[in-house]
């Protein structure tokens, strides 16, 4: 286990130095959520649908292994070859050996957090195979040598001049455009390029229907279907909790899934994969990454019910506030931060504390998540393990020892008092974490303690 | 023992006890005017939306919205006259310089704004992706109210791939500023045909 650089709370604090970017990428995102409401209010069943779409993903946890031998059977007999990988490394090496086995180098891949989390890219360029991401997003991310910063909008912590600045690097674009229209146009020409040059293409999987073994690619752009349709080979990586278990599911999940998302009725493309085309070869890739190892935790495994809307992260005040690459983990935002420590607790220890404990995400979430009620009790497993970092553990004790006598916590209080009203650059400081962005509040003269002994007898009757 | 088997076998182990499916009787549409409903919110999702009563007023329509000395194919019958007549068995990548598609969707629904594209109403898997503009004709009597009749109709479905398609390809990556046209059709274009001759095609 590796433990993060620098943890979510240095990380936010580059990023709002610029506070200018921060109220945009907030006020950007608060628009976002403005819109999934708006959706939902459209939908007089929402609540109901939120219901049976958690109903639904609970019956697919219960039942997972029967789910999967149901699914592997069908996909295999409509003609598509069938793997498993336990975790990064065996994904990794499998899409390679397909490749290799065809003697391609050349690959355009659509989004797929599962192919993030694994390091895909990185991985077969060391080998020599050369990957282009084509959601417009990913694509930026990738030529600024970035991940995604959110799982729907891979891009928004970036502004259009920046983006403009990359395309000139990198693409040859004139020096100061900035416009979205002309630098999409510009991408969609260099792109298509790509999709019609490239014999293997790579998507994600949103939902896999176990009873017909096909399995649905949601995308606005279209990237999905110009790769896997031109390609000769194409490979779909999933994780295992992807399953639902009949086609007629679908309705319930693609009514939520985009208006949670963005606030659209529907993607603009539902894409049903269920069998090659004359003269093409598919690959499915069934990845566990930790998947198992969750769904045995019965307090955090609900985290697997997720379809990666990302509504949670558009209505997180700590996401919008401090940008999706200060989670340092593929997935951000309160899904990420429960996700994240069942895959390395000791890396992630600080994503549960990066949380104001709200409770919005679990408001929003489409299959009825408790995310907040899991990121308070990863919390408590966090520092029961030793996880924590040493200023918490340290404050928690303080904060323990004070509150374990009536004696402690009155002289505490009095010292406390006097330090603020007397000696207040002893705590306004930089020694001081809590001091950072705040002022200490002022202090009262006395403790409600003190007060009720000079008057509380006189004044109750 | 095999990745396959430890996964499962750990999948097993770990899975909690039964938890029921939910029923799903409640979920119908209540509209019943579909045909006024997909317009609309065709539209909203930036789309165009016509309501016509036969082929010549479509013909018509095409040569008005589009450029007719491009190539134009279609997998239809009755538009076989005017335009290409998409062949099955070339390499889909020829379809490169298409610049409108014509072609027809088995379903729409009226919630979403949605068509229903099975592979044959395709003629091929990249048609309605790789044209600059894709046009679909839906005779009226088959939009449904919502996604929930569409799967009822759509059963388990006799395709190899088929396809949700709810408007032109659009991105709002940069900035989130709304685009049409990312790497598919930069606009779509819906004839509701309400007429009582039945399509041949079907």
């Amino acid at each position: 286990m590796e433990k993060a650089e620098k943890d979510h709370a240095a990380l936010a604090e580059e990023f709002i130095k610029d506070e200018e970017r921060v109220d945009w990428h907030d006020g950007a995102l608060w628009w976002i959520r403005q819109k999934r409401d708006m959706a939902a209010k459209n939908i007089p069943e929402w609540e109901a649908l939120r219901e049976a779409a958690s109903q639904i993903k609970n019956n697919v946890l219960s039942n997972l292994h029967d789910y999967l031998l149901e699914f592997e059977a069908n996909v295999t007999k409509n003609g598509i070859k069938v793997h498993w990988a336990a975790d990064a490394e065996e994904h990794n090496a499998i899409v390679y050996s397909i490749l290799k086995e065809k003697g391609i180098e050349q690959m355009v891949k659509s989004k797929s957090m599962l192919t993030e989390e694994c390091h895909l890219n990185e991985y077969l360029i060391e080998r020599g195979i050369d990957v282009i991401n084509s959601d417009l997003g990913e694509y930026i991310q990738q030529l600024d040598n970035e991940p995604p910063s959110h799982i729907v909008l891979p891009c928004i912590h970036k502004r259009k001049e920046e983006i403009g600045e990359i395309f000139h690097e990198h693409l040859g674009t004139e020096k100061g455009v900035s416009d979205p229209t002309t630098l999409t146009r510009f991408a969609r020409r260099h792109l298509r390029n790509v999709f019609v040059t490239r014999r293997a293409a790579l998507t994600g999987v949103n939902f896999a229907v176990a009873e017909t073994g096909e399995y649905v690619v949601c995308t606005n752009e279209g990237n999905a279907d110009m790769g896997a349709h031109l390609s000769e080979v194409q490979i779909s990586s999933m994780g295992i909790e992807k399953i639902i278990p009949q086609k007629k599911h679908l309705g319930i999940f693609l009514r939520l899934l985009a208006r949670s998302a963005t606030g659209q009725p529907i993607t603009i493309y539902s894409s049903h994969f269920k069998k090659p085309r004359k003269g093409q070869e598919m690959h499915l890739i069934l990845v566990d990454m930790g998947r198992s190892r969750q769904l045995g935790r019965p307090d955090f495994r609900d985290s697997l019910k997720c379809i990666r809307c990302g509504s949670c992260m558009n209505t997180c005040p700590v996401y919008r506030k401090s940008g999706g690459l200060s989670y340092h983990n593929t997935v951000a935002g309160p899904i990420g931060a429960i996700l994240a420590p069942n895959l390395d607790m000791r890396k992630h220890a600080d994503l549960p504390f990066a949380s104001t404990l709200c409770g919005s995400c679990s408001n929003v979430c489409p299959v009825k998540i408790n995310i907040h009620e899991q990121l308070y009790k990863w919390r408590q497993v966090i520092v029961q393990e030793g996880y924590a970092a040493n200023t918490k553990v340290l404050g928690i004790k303080a904060m323990a020892w004070t509150l374990s006598s009536p004696t402690s916590y009155s002289t505490i209080g009095k010292a406390g008092r006097w330090v603020l009203n007397n000696i207040p650059f002893a705590v306004n400081n930089k020694f001081n974490p809590w001091y950072k962005q705040r002022d200490m509040p002022d202090s009262p003269k006395e403790s409600f303690g003190e007060w009720y002994a000079k008057h509380g007898k006189d004044e109750v009757k | 023992m095999s990745t396959r088997e430890r996964i499962l076998a750990d999948v097993l182990k770990n899975q909690p006890s039964a938890s029921p499916l939910p029923d799903m009787s409640a979920f119908t549409g209540k509209n019943q005017n579909v045909v006024q409903t997909y317009s609309e919110v065709f539209t909203g999702i930036g789309g165009k939306a016509f309501r016509v009563k036969g082929f010549a007023e479509i013909k018509h329509l095409i040569a008005e919205n589009f450029d007719t000395s491009q190539r134009i194919i279609t997998s239809l019958p009755e538009l076989s006259d005017v335009f290409e007549r998409l062949s099955m068995d070339i390499d889909p990548h020829t379809f490169d310089d298409v610049e409108v598609a014509v072609i027809e969707a088995e379903l729409a629904v009226a919630e979403n704004g949605a068509v229903w594209l099975p592979e044959q109403r395709m003629g091929q898997r990249i048609v309605p992706y790789i044209c600059q503009h894709l046009v679909v004709v839906i005779p009226a009597e088959r939009i449904v109210p919502t996604l929930h009749e569409a799967y009822a109709k759509i059963g388990a479905g006799d395709y190899g791939f088929a396809a949700f398609i709810g408007g032109p390809s659009k991105t709002a990556d940069i900035e989130q500023a709304l685009v049409l046209g990312a790497h598919g059709p930069i606009s779509m274009t819906v004839f509701v045909l309400e007429q009582d001759t039945i399509l041949n095609t079907d």
